[in-house]
C-alpha cells in the first residue's frame, strides 16, 4: 500500500505526464483530466482490485469511464501501473496509434469503449448486476461528467440501480460544475442534485475530489448503505493544479501554448519541490 | 484552387443574417454552441438561443416541438451524437410527424479524427436514406453552404444539412445557380465522371487535373443533396463518360455509391463502377486529412483509382 504522500506526490507527476502529452499531441481534453486525475490516483493505486495479472479475468473489479474525453488522465494512471509501457503516450492521437481521444479497449487495461456522453452508467450496471446474479464480491465503479448528468439515459440506468439494489456500484460524479459552454447551472440547472440521487434510491456521499486522504476513506467505507447504489459527489476543480486553467470556461479542449505549457510545469515543478521539503527525498 | 472558410463558419454567418431578419428563427444547441461558431449569434441574438445541456434526444424532440409551436427551428449537434442518439426523435417526432426542422449535424464524417468511432458520423446517410420525409443535403463549399442554410429557412420538409469542420475550397463562382435536389455539374468527362457529395468534391475535382495530364478525360458533379436525389444528372453523366466513380465521407454501405449503384442497375446501365468510401471496419487513428489519405480520398489516390478502373475495363474487352 502507498501511502497518501506518495500518492500526493504521483498526482503531480500526472498532472505533469498529462500536460506533456496533450502538448507533445496538440490535442486533448485539458481541464476534465485535471479535474479527475487525484480520484483515479487513489482508485487505481489503493482501492481498485484490477492490475495486468488479473485483467483477464472475470472475477475482479471494474472501472468504467463515462466520461470519455478526459482520456489522458485514465492512459496515464494504466501506464504507471504498468499495462503498457509510458513511451506508447507518444503516439497519443497520432496517425495508427492505438491510443485514439477516447478510452478504447484496443489499449490495454481499458474496460469499455467511450466517448459518447451518457453511456457508462447503463453498462456499469449491467456489470453490477451481473456480479450480484454470480454473488461475487468485486464491485463496479464508474465516472461521471457534471454536465454528462444532462442525458437521460443516466436517469433510466439510475433506476434500475436502485431497483436491483447494486450496492456494488459505486458511482463518482466529478462536480466540477463546468461544461464546455459554462456552468453547469447556467448550462442546464442540474441542482438540486443531492436530493436528486436520494431521490432516485442511492446512497449519497460528498468528498473533497482532489483530497488524497478523504478519497481513500470515502472508498473504503462503501457499501454506504446496504442494498443501495452508492453515489459519489466528488467536488473537484475544473483544470486543478495549474493556476490559470482552474476553474475556466476556455480549457475544456484547449491546447497549451508553449509558453503557457512552460508556465504549468513550472507550477507543478513548484508544488513537487514543496512535496520534497515537507516529505524528504522521496 | 482557393481555400475559402470551414462551411461551419459560414453556415453561422448566414444563420446570424436570417435570424435578424426572422424574430421566429431560434436555434436549439446542445452544449455545443462554441464547436458550432455561435458564439456571435448567442451574443447577438440571445433571445434567439434555446439550450438544452448535453442531451441530443431531448434537443430533437424540442425542436419538433417548438416546430411545431410555429417557430423555424436549427437544431444544431454533432453529426454524430444527432444522427445515432436523436435517431428515434427524428424517426418520429421530426420525419414522421413531418415537422421541418432544420437539424444541422456538425463536425460530421470524421471531422473530430483522432477521437475515434463515438465521434464520427459515417452512418448518417445510412439511417436517414432509410426514413420517409427528411432530406438530406451535404455542402462542398462556402457558396454551396450559404445557399443551402438560406433555402432551409422555409423548406417546406424536415431536412438534415451535414457540415464538417476544416475550412474548404471555393468550388463555385458566386452566380452559380443553386437548388436543393439539384446536383451541380462542375466538368464534364468521357472516360470518367466523379460523383461526389461534401468535402470530397474538391480532391475529385484535383483529381480531374491529374487525369488531363494523363491523358484521361474526367467530369465532377457535387451531387450536394442526396435526398431527394438529382437522377437526371446521374444517368447523364453515366450515359456520356464510359466510367463512374463515386466519392462521400460515410460508410460504403447505404450512401451516395450504393444509391447511384441501384439507380445504373435499375436503368439498365452497366458501365465501370467505382465506389470510393470507408469500408466498414474498426477506423485507424488519425486527423481527418490522414484518414482521408489512408483510404485514398486524394487527387492522387482517386486518380488512380479511375484510371486502374479504366484499364480494367480495357482488359476485359
Ligand atoms: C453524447 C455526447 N454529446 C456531446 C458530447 C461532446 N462533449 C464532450 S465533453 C462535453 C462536456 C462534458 O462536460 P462534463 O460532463 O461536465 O465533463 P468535465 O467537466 O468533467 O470535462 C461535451 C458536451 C459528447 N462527447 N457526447
Ligand atoms: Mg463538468
Amino acid at each position: 500500500m502507498m501511502t497518501v504522500a506518495e500518492l500526493e506526490l504521483k498526482s503531480i507527476q500526472y498532472r505533469k505526464k498529462i500536460l506533456s502529452m496533450i502538448k507533445h499531441a496538440n490535442a486533448g481534453h485539458t481541464a476534465g483530466s485535471l479535474s479527475c486525475v487525484d480520484i483515479l490516483n487513489v482508485l487505481y493505486n489503493q482501492i481498485l482490485n484490477i492490475s495486468p495479472e488479473n485483467f483477464a479475468l472475470y472475477q475482479r473489479d471494474r472501472y468504467v469511464q463515462s466520461k470519455g474525453h478526459s482520456v489522458e488522465a485514465l492512459y496515464v494512471v494504466l501506464a504507471d501501473r504498468g499495462f503498457f509501457a509510458e513511451s506508447e503516450l507518444d503516439t497519443f492521437e497520432q496517425y495508427q496509434s492505438p491510443f485514439i481521444g477516447h478510452p478504447t479497449r484496443k489499449v490495454p487495461g481499458i474496460e469499455h469503449n467511450t466517448g459518447a456522453l451518457g453511456h457508462g452508467l447503463s453498462v456499469a450496471v449491467g456489470m453490477a448486476l451481473a456480479g450480484k446474479l454470480d454473488r461475487r464480491l468485486d464491485k463496479v465503479y464508474v465516472l461521471l461528467g457534471d454536465g454528462e448528468l444532462d442525458e437521460g439515459s443516466n436517469w433510466e440506468a439510475s433506476m434500475s440501480a436502485a431497483h436491483y439494489k447494486l450496492d456494488n456500484l459505486v458511482v463518482i460524479v466529478d462536480r466540477n460544475m463546468l461544461q464546455i459552454t459554462g456552468r453547469t447551472e447556467e448550462v442546464n440547472q442540474l441542482e438540486p442534485l443531492e436530493d436528486k440521487f436520494v431521490a432516485f434510491g442511492y446512497a449519497v456521499r460528498h468528498v473533497d475530489g482532489h483530497s488524497i486522504p478523504d478519497l481513500i476513506n470515502i472508498f473504503k467505507s462503501v457499501p454506504f448503505e446496504n442494498g443501495k447504489p452508492n453515489l459519489i459527489l466528488a467536488h473537484t476543480v475544473k483544470g486543478k493544479g495549474v493556476s490559470f486553467m482552474e476553474n475556466g470556461t476556455s480549457w475544456h479542449h484547449r491546447v497549451p501554448t508553449d509558453e503557457e505549457f512552460h508556465a504549468a510545469i513550472r507550477e507543478l515543478e513548484q508544488a513537487e519541490k514543496k512535496w520534497r521539503e515537507r516529505y524528504g527525498a522521496g | 484552387m482557393e481555400l475559402g472558410k470551414p462551411n461551419l463558419d459560414v453556415f453561422a454567418e448566414t444563420l446570424l443574417e436570417l435570424g435578424r431578419q426572422e424574430p421566429n428563427l431560434l436555434v436549439v444547441t446542445g452544449d455545443s454552441r462554441g464547436s458550432a461558431k455561435l458564439a456571435a449569434f448567442c451574443q447577438t441574438l440571445p433571445g434567439q438561443v434555446v439550450e438544452v445541456g448535453i442531451a441530443e434526444q431531448n434537443l430533437v424532440g424540442i425542436s419538433a416541438g417548438l416546430t411545431a409551436a410555429g417557430k423555424k427551428v436549427f437544431a444544431v449537434s454533432p453529426a454524430c451524437f444527432l444522427t445515432a442518439r436523436g435517431l428515434e426523435q427524428i424517426k418520429n417526432d421530426v420525419a414522421y410527424s413531418d415537422m421541418p426542422v432544420k437539424l444541422i449535424g456538425i463536425s460530421a464524417g470524421v471531422s473530430y479524427g483522432a477521437l475515434g468511432t463515438t465521434h464520427h458520423s459515417l452512418h448518417d446517410f445510412a439511417v436517414l436514406l432509410a426514413i420517409h420525409n427528411i432530406d438530406i443535403v451535404v455542402p462542398a463549399d462556402n457558396f454551396e453552404t450559404r445557399e443551402t442554410v438560406k433555402a432551409a429557412l422555409n423548406h417546406p420538409r424536415p431536412i438534415y444539412i451535414r457540415l464538417d469542420k476544416k475550412p474548404v475550397y471555393h468550388l463555385h463562382h458566386p452566380d452559380t445557380v443553386f437548388q436543393i435536389g439539384k446536383a451541380i455539374v462542375l466538368s464534364r468527362g468521357s472516360d470518367v465522371t466523379f460523383i461526389a457529395t461534401g468535402e470530397t468534391v474538391a480532391p475529385a475535382v484535383m483529381a480531374t487535373r491529374v487525369l488531363t495530364e494523363r491523358g484521361i478525360s474526367s467530369g465532377v458533379i457535387s451531387v450536394h443533396t442526396l435526398c431527394p436525389l438529382d437522377e437526371e444528372s446521374i444517368l447523364e453523366a453515366a450515359s456520356t463518360s464510359r466510367a463512374i466513380v463515386t466519392v462521400e465521407e460515410h460508410s460504403v454501405n447505404g450512401g451516395l455509391g450504393s444509391r447511384v449503384a441501384s439507380l445504373l442497375l435499375e436503368k439498365g446501365i452497366f458501365v465501370p463502377f467505382k465506389m470510393v468510401a470507408f469500408p466498414v471496419e474498426y477506423m485507424v487513428t488519425g486527423s481527418q486529412s490522414e484518414i482521408f489519405a489512408h483510404y485514398n480520398i486524394t487527387p492522387q489516390g482517386l486518380a488512380e483509382t479511375a484510371t486502374r478502373l479504366l484499364c480494367s475495363k480495357q482488359e476485359i474487352k
